[in-house]
């Protein structure tokens, strides 16, 4: 035993940051349900009691849990689906049927969905028969046949609810929801969605039969608890083969929560916004620059994992321009503040870019008029103009009206980081007109 | 070569070839592998990689997949005109593409379904990539396949990972409602040191290394602040290399007489800005040109070619045209009735408007004022017969006429003239009309 033990703390380096990326990549990208989900206790029973009367005591339910994209809607709801299915009355006898507002565009393709998930008798192979209307008759009817006491009870989960509300009459959820209000076949109708105003789009004989539940996933977490969160995320399992290692590991994450620049980073992080995953994929990018050589994550990998986060992509595309494009740009600038935000056309952003060349040339040379159109269309293919009546309106491309997609403030910064940009065409950009 | 790319469960081997292949991108390509981590790690759902064009997202991406052998696919989205066409696609790469039959018409739902099935019988060891390229199209397809696609990894519960390639910001992608955020990765422009550096790379085998760099230069010199584009680049590059070399061959020059090489090329090179860059003359028209030694002006590029025939009247109904729609209307008492009365000059010129309407673009008349217009600038009678209306629309058929709003057709139709002032200064001297006379602006 004692050897066996000996032998695994002899772990290479190598081989322990490899398993520790592991562990923390599917952490992170895999969104592994977590054995204790933290901050929804209240949710998460109130969840399990509403299920486990539709599983064990035949209740029909209906409940909508809301909450912002990231904030752990569908972890809370596979956690709770997770600790119903460890009874075993619940096992064998519950029915689960997914369905995904992504996926199932139609009532069509949900109905054949959920034949299908329900492995329905008229299911031969892997092709579903019958016409919609036949395949809607046969599951109500297989539906309502059943009773409180001797049917199976399904759970039926609708993943991004709210796209389930543009389907043509609602059909499926009014169905779904009238089964639920009747005493027919016992089912629980799960929504998931990020839409607060859900309730809005749902019709009014559809939005009588719903209950009106609703579960709050609104994350009111302070700073506090942020970091706490982070180290945790951050952190080994107990479990984990070489133990020195994770302790290590360990103590160096918390080390590393309690340096300044890091909280720094993480308030810019928390203030932004407070989910989950843009913290996952700040801890991810942070996590990539863990090698056998560099073995802890430090401070510094935490900064450079930031300021990737948080680029300014449209600064970034401005950087890449040519001379001339910018130039257009600043002659965009100057009409859009000469005749405050109305659209402009070509014609117009070239007379302003001759005026500058013919009043003070010295850098940039005249060029003509197709190699600045040219310049025009690719800012145009770039959307960084957009054109104000649709791309397939008749008329000449130099007389189409179009709108700059920029701040002034972008350009300015973007002038300022621009390599080797000569001085007139900044002098030129800050002068007030023209 | 610097030692960036280094990964653990890859060889160095592989490694050391990768970086050889991507010259002034080891940085991103490292980044990028680190991103991948190893290769039975679960990778980001979904990368959103951006950068302008020819920047090498695509090759440095690939390079990557291929050559470290990981499982992947590589869609052009421009090629998929329909969702069907993409799953199959991906389906029958990923997987043994014999096991592939998707319904005809298949939904985002059947492809995970299948997605889900064949991968039960061939899980991943590991992770598999999808690389969506031109990926600003699937925002144009069904609503639900760019949000389908950025979360695939957890609708199919594979170890699969989508990369997104684009030239346009994540911000314009992003769905209403929101979607999973993908991870996004940036890939800088080259610096031009970078540019010559890349460029340099494939010179001539008769002449010298440094010969070639110097020629990149003085390219750079005068294309750079027009285009910095590699390809567009590299394409002039090879193309004007024989003209470069012409003294040498002809022993005019040597290869240190740098000034001499220089002065011969410049005027070329720019007169190739006008030419070959705008696609007016085509690349091999260009090095036809170059073998024979012509004069440069002697070739007529395709825009010289813009004069139409056209019959007596589509003459002077399109110069009818024109004046309606670049001359103010209350204008037209002046230029086509003969005695007008007196209007004073002043009220007449306004500043503001005074050279606005050639700015402005052509404005939208009336079929009738076409018509009174017509009347007034042809000499002889016409009758208004049918054949001068179908010849009113098949000017709006050849394009240079458009019809504005397209709500009533017979009953009182508006247009807009869209040809350009020397087009129709062209048509207008073939029938001896001075057109300037009559413009508003030019007066």
């Amino acid at each position: 035993m004692s050897k066996r033990k000996s032998k695994d703390t002899q772990w290479t380096a190598g081989e322990c940051v490899s398993q520790a990326q592991k562990i923390l990549r599917e952490r992170y990208c895999y969104q592994r349900v977590p054995s204790s989900p933290v901050g929804i206790e209240s949710q998460r029973k109130n969840l399990l009691e509403l299920l486990r009367r539709t599983a064990i005591h035949g209740e029909s339910n209906s409940v909508l849990i809301v909450g912002p994209r990231g904030s752990g809607k569908t972890m809370l709801l596979k956690s709770v689906l997770k600790e119903l299915f460890e009874v075993r009355e619940v096992q064998s006898n519950v029915l689960l049927v997914h369905l995904n507002g992504l996926l199932q565009t139609d009532d069509k393709i949900a109905l054949k969905e959920i034949t299908r998930q329900l492995q329905l008798e008229n299911v031969v192979g892997d092709k579903v028969f019958g016409s919609f209307a036949e395949n809607l008759t046969f599951l109500l009817e297989a539906l309502k046949k059943g009773n409180r006491s001797s049917s199976r009870p399904v759970i039926f989960t609708l993943d991004e609810f709210d796209l389930f509300a543009h389907h043509k009459n609602q059909t499926l959820l009014y169905n779904l929801l009238d089964i639920s209000q009747s005493a027919q076949t016992p089912v629980a109708v799960v929504g998931l969605t990020c839409r607060l105003d859900v309730l809005e789009l749902l019709e009014k004989r559809v939005k009588s039969r719903f209950s009106h539940r609703q579960i709050h996933l609104l994350n009111p977490m302070d700073f506090h608890q942020y970091i706490e969160t982070t180290q945790e995320h951050l952190g080994l399992p107990q479990d984990f083969p070489d133990e020195r290692f994770a302790q290590e590991w360990n103590s160096s994450i918390k080390m590393l929560c309690e340096d300044r620049s890091v909280k720094d980073v993480l308030r810019k992080h928390f203030n932004t916004s407070k989910d989950f995953r843009s913290l996952h994929m700040l801890l991810l990018m942070a996590l990539s620059r863990v090698t056998p050589t560099n073995p802890t994550i430090k401070p510094g990998d935490i900064q450079e994992a930031s300021r990737l986060c948080s680029m300014d992509a449209k600064a970034n595309i401005l950087h890449g321009l040519s001379i001339l494009e910018l130039c257009l740009i600043i002659a965009m600038k100057h009409l859009s503040e000469l005749y405050d935000g109305e659209p402009f056309n070509f014609q117009m952003v070239h007379n302003e870019f001759k005026k500058f060349i013919q009043r003070k040339s010295h850098s940039i040379h005249n060029f003509e008029t197709p190699v600045v159109l040219k310049a025009f269309e690719h800012l145009q293919q770039l959307e960084l103009i957009n054109p104000m009546d649709g791309p397939s309106a008749k008329i000449q491309k130099e007389y189409q009206l179009v709108k700059l997609m920029l701040d002034h403030s972008q350009i300015m910064e973007a002038l300022q980081k621009y390599p080797q940009c000569p001085t007139d065409v900044k002098q030129w950009a800050t002068s007030a007109f023209g | 070569m610097p030692a960036e790319l280094r990964q653990q469960g890859y060889s160095e081997a592989q490694l050391r070839l990768v970086s050889e292949k991507v010259p002034c991108r080891e940085a991103q390509a490292a980044a990028l592998l680190a991103l991948f981590g190893e290769p039975d790690h679960y990778s980001f759902p979904s990368i959103f990689i951006y950068g302008h064009r020819a920047m090498g997202k695509s090759h440095v991406t690939l390079t990557l997949l291929r050559e470290l052998q990981m499982p992947h696919v590589v869609v052009s989205c421009v090629e998929c005109v329909s969702p069907g066409l993409l799953f199959e696609q991906v389906l029958g790469s990923l997987f043994d593409s014999s096991a592939v039959t998707l319904s005809r018409s298949p939904s985002l739902s059947d492809f995970v379904r299948l997605y889900r099935q064949l991968c039960a019988e061939d899980s991943a060891k590991h992770t598999r990539y999808i690389v969506l390229d031109r990926a600003e199209v699937l925002r144009d397809m069904s609503a639900n396949l760019l949000p389908g696609f950025l979360r695939l990894q957890e609708l199919v519960e594979d170890n699969v990972t989508v990369i997104l390639l684009s030239e346009i910001v994540w911000d314009k992608f992003r769905p209403s409602t929101g979607c999973f955020e993908p991870l996004q990765l940036h890939f800088p422009d080259y610096s031009k040191a970078e540019l010559q550096q890349i460029l340099a790379q494939d010179s001539h085998p008769s002449y010298s290394a440094e010969l070639y760099t110097f020629y990149i230069n003085i390219l750079l010199g005068v294309f750079y602040s027009v285009c910095k584009d590699l390809r567009e680049l590299r394409h002039l590059a090879a193309l004007n290399f024989p003209k470069f070399c012409e003294p040498l061959e002809k022993g005019e020059a040597e290869e240190s007489d740098t000034h001499k090489l220089w002065r011969n090329i410049e005027p070329h090179l720019k007169k190739a800005m006008q030419t070959v860059y705008l696609r007016e003359v085509s690349s091999f028209q260009w090095e036809e040109q170059l073998k024979q030694d012509g004069e440069t002006q002697s070739l007529r590029g395709l825009s010289a070619y813009a004069h139409v025939e056209l019959p007596y009247y589509s003459k002077f109904l399109l110069i009818a045209a024109y004046l309606a729609s670049y001359n103010p209307a209350r204008t037209d008492r002046r230029f086509f009735v003969k005695h007008h009365g007196k209007i004073r000059k002043t009220t007449f010129l306004k500043k503001h408007e005074k050279t606005s309407n050639h700015l402005l673009g052509p404005k939208p008349f009336p079929l009738d004022r076409l018509l009174a217009i017509f009347y007034s600038v042809v000499d002889s009678r016409v009758a208004p017969t049918a054949s001068i209306f179908s010849q009113i629309s098949s000017l709006v058929t050849l394009q240079l006429l458009t019809q504005v709003g397209h709500d009533d057709q017979l009953d009182n139709p508006k247009y807009k003239c869209t040809v350009s002032l020397d087009f129709i200064r062209a048509i207008a001297r073939t029938v001896g009309f001075d057109i300037l006379r009559y413009l508003y602006d030019f007066l």
